[in-house]
């Protein structure tokens, strides 16, 4: 009896934290662009469906594979953020909060539009290789192997997005801007071109967690506004700006919904947003965001 | 100074405004599409209550300059009162009404009194974050809200104990139309108040208006209050005329959709939910009836304009179009002597 609840009990965790890794792919770079260029961009789960639906059209109506396809599609994310960073953006980065947060609103229904005209509104399921698919044995516990592949991924990206930030001199230049923006364009460095590359590779991860998570984030045309409130929450609980804060929180939610899906049905949810609530009011700027004025 | 105050101040800001032809106009309107459209009412009325729901969040966002995403709490909350008093305790309309305008003002008092201390980013993802929790709390709630089934089969009793709500909607038009009078008066009224223009101040510089003296979180928090009584109200006035209230009334969409309406007619204006909310109502009722793709996509695209050309809304819009075309008639008219 024992055993068996600490078998589901393992899988349950290990559900929970591939749902909290994809979560953080999709999050870190909203948190990453609302901290550093202090825009809401609403639309960032938008840059997640569009990697999604990239790798779909590659995997399955150019049959590439799936190796390919992936990589390929984050990249392509990558070339939309930077078209959009450099066109609308451009307006939205003037505007008040709340301009913000409607334009980016008005952004993610033309591109809920958009994906319901080139794909339709039923969910499409990306094919996954068959050397992914299969579980795991470790003893008793079966993971399935896709997810222990999306754990790995996530992880490699959180090492690396921490190593460059920290460890290297384009770290540390990005800090700076994020710092003071002013002061680092007087001593010489392109703030925009910095902004625009780090808006980019922010949607390329979003993209990328898009295209892996879509067997837990179905894939369809409200994506991009179904799973804002959670990514917001991410944000705005890890601290704006913060990779640590945005993993932990990511993590803590995705364990806490998927243990909550199993043991709590009825008020799941409610603990989730109840302690976000508490949490935002006693550190309105996050775990691990600064305090700004 | 007359001229320069009245520069300053949008139309209606100070009580020396008279009520001018213009004024008596929506009102025209609203009755004459009772007698025209006969057969539209059930949406007239829809469109009634959300332009209450409107004028309220116009309250909280136009006039005293806080950012909410999740003005839809007030409205649910408001749905859910006089839902549950028609249901258990009298099918008395007003004052189901008053119970759901009290206990939303409730809830808005609490979570004003909680959330108010922060701004910008922060309260947005607040403001929006308590609404996810009350949508969960009803959820959850199966004995009181019905959970996922909301809560339907209420009866409404005759208005004043005379006027019974007919198959054709034509008493729930004119309940409606009654309320919005009553509303839209008492929030002129408080708008043109001192505590309306000193909220008008903190809007413009909290951090001034706190230097002079004046309680700025308490005037917040009771113009945060009184909106929410008012969108409890709307909220009330949708459980009795539809005699249904549903989870999606608690909703981030709607929260959503009526922060869209207000900013297409003008926020801070009063008048900007009398001209988005029919409009993108009207309009929404037509397009969604060959696509709902298609709507999001011109809205999505119109939402981008609008903020990026007319921050003010489309009322903003006429009337910058207006005094350009009588400045240059004035011009015109000043060289023509010569």
């Amino acid at each position: 009896m024992f055993s068996r609840f600490a078998i589901s009990l393992v899988s349950l965790l290990f559900d929970g934290l591939a749902f909290g890794m994809i979560l953080f792919l999709i999050s870190i770079g909203m948190s990453i662009t609302m901290g550093v260029m202090r825009v809401v961009n609403l639309a960032h789960c938008g840059f997640a469906m569009a990697g999604g639906y990239l790798t779909f059209m590659l995997v399955t109506q150019a049959q590439l594979p799936f190796a390919v396809a992936v990589p390929l599609a984050v990249v392509g994310t990558m070339l939309l953020g930077a078209l959009l960073e450099r066109t609308v953006y451009s307006w939205i980065y003037v505007q008040s909060e709340l301009g913000q947060v409607l334009m980016t609103i008005g952004l993610t229904f033309v591109m809920i539009a958009t994906a319901n005209a080139l794909f339709g509104s039923t969910i499409q399921d990306i094919p996954v290789p068959g050397a992914l698919r299969g579980t795991f044995h470790l003893g008793a516990v079966g993971l399935p192997v896709y997810r222990l592949f999306l754990i790995a991924v996530s992880c490699a990206c959180a090492v690396a997005i921490w190593y460059v930030l920290d460890r290297t001199q384009v770290g540390a230049k990005l800090r700076a801007a994020v710092d003071n923006a002013r002061m680092a364009g007087c001593i010489g460095m392109n703030v925009k071109a910095f902004f625009a590359v780090t808006f980019a590779i922010g949607c390329g991860f979003a993209g990328l967690g898009g295209a892996l998570g879509a067997d837990m984030f179905p894939l369809e045309p409200f994506y991009a506004l179904n799973y804002l409130v959670l990514v917001l929450i991410v944000v705005s609980v890890g601290g704006l700006g913060s990779i640590k804060g945005t993993l932990i929180a990511a993590l803590v939610l995705g364990m806490i919904d998927t243990l909550g899906r199993y043991f709590l049905p009825e008020a799941g949810g409610l603990v989730i947003y109840l302690a976000t609530l508490v949490m935002l009011l006693v550190r309105p700027q996050g775990l691990f965001g600064r305090q700004t004025t | 100074m007359n001229t320069i105050v009245r520069q300053l101040l949008p139309a209606g800001a100070l009580p020396f405004y008279r009520l001018r032809l213009a004024d008596v106009l929506p009102w025209v309107v609203a009755i004459a599409a009772f007698f025209l459209f006969d057969t539209y009412m059930s949406i007239g009325a829809q469109i009634l209550i959300m332009v209450i729901f409107g004028i309220s969040l116009d309250l909280a966002l136009g006039f005293a300059g806080i950012n909410t995403l999740g003005h839809a709490a007030f409205f649910g909350v408001g749905a859910y009162a006089a839902g549950y008093f028609s249901l258990h305790v009298s099918p008395e309309p007003l004052s189901g009404l008053l119970v759901a305008g009290g206990l939303a003002a409730l809830i808005g008092l609490l979570s004003g009194w909680l959330l108010l201390r922060t701004s910008g980013l922060a309260l947005l993802m607040l403001t929006m974050v308590t609404t996810v929790v009350l949508h969960e709390f009803a959820n959850s709630w199966r004995s009181v809200t019905g959970g996922a089934d909301g809560l339907s089969g209420m009866e409404t009793a005759p208005l004043l104990g005379l006027f019974s709500f007919d198959l054709y909607g034509k008493t729930a038009y004119l309940y409606a139309l009654g309320v919005l009078f009553v509303v839209f008066f008492a929030v002129r009224i408080i708008a043109n108040s001192p505590f309306g223009l000193s909220i008008r101040g903190i809007r413009e510089n909290a951090k001034r208006m706190l230097l002079v003296g004046t309680p700025v979180h308490a005037k917040l928090i009771l113009a945060y209050t009184l909106s929410a009584a008012i969108a409890g109200v709307a909220g009330g006035l949708s459980a009795q005329i539809t005699r249904t209230v549903s989870l999606d009334l608690l909703s981030f969409q709607l929260s959503g959709n009526i922060l869209i309406m207000l900013i297409v007619g003008g926020v801070g204006r009063l008048y900007g939910a009398f001209i988005g909310i029919p409009l993108y109502m009207l309009l929404l009722d037509r397009a969604a009836a060959i696509d709902p793709f298609h709507w999001m996509f011109f809205v999505g695209i119109a939402l981008i304009l609008l903020v990026r050309f007319a921050p003010g809304g489309l009322l903003a819009l006429t009337a910058q179009l207006y005094a350009r075309v009588r400045g240059r008639l004035a011009v015109n008219f000043a060289k023509e002597p010569q």
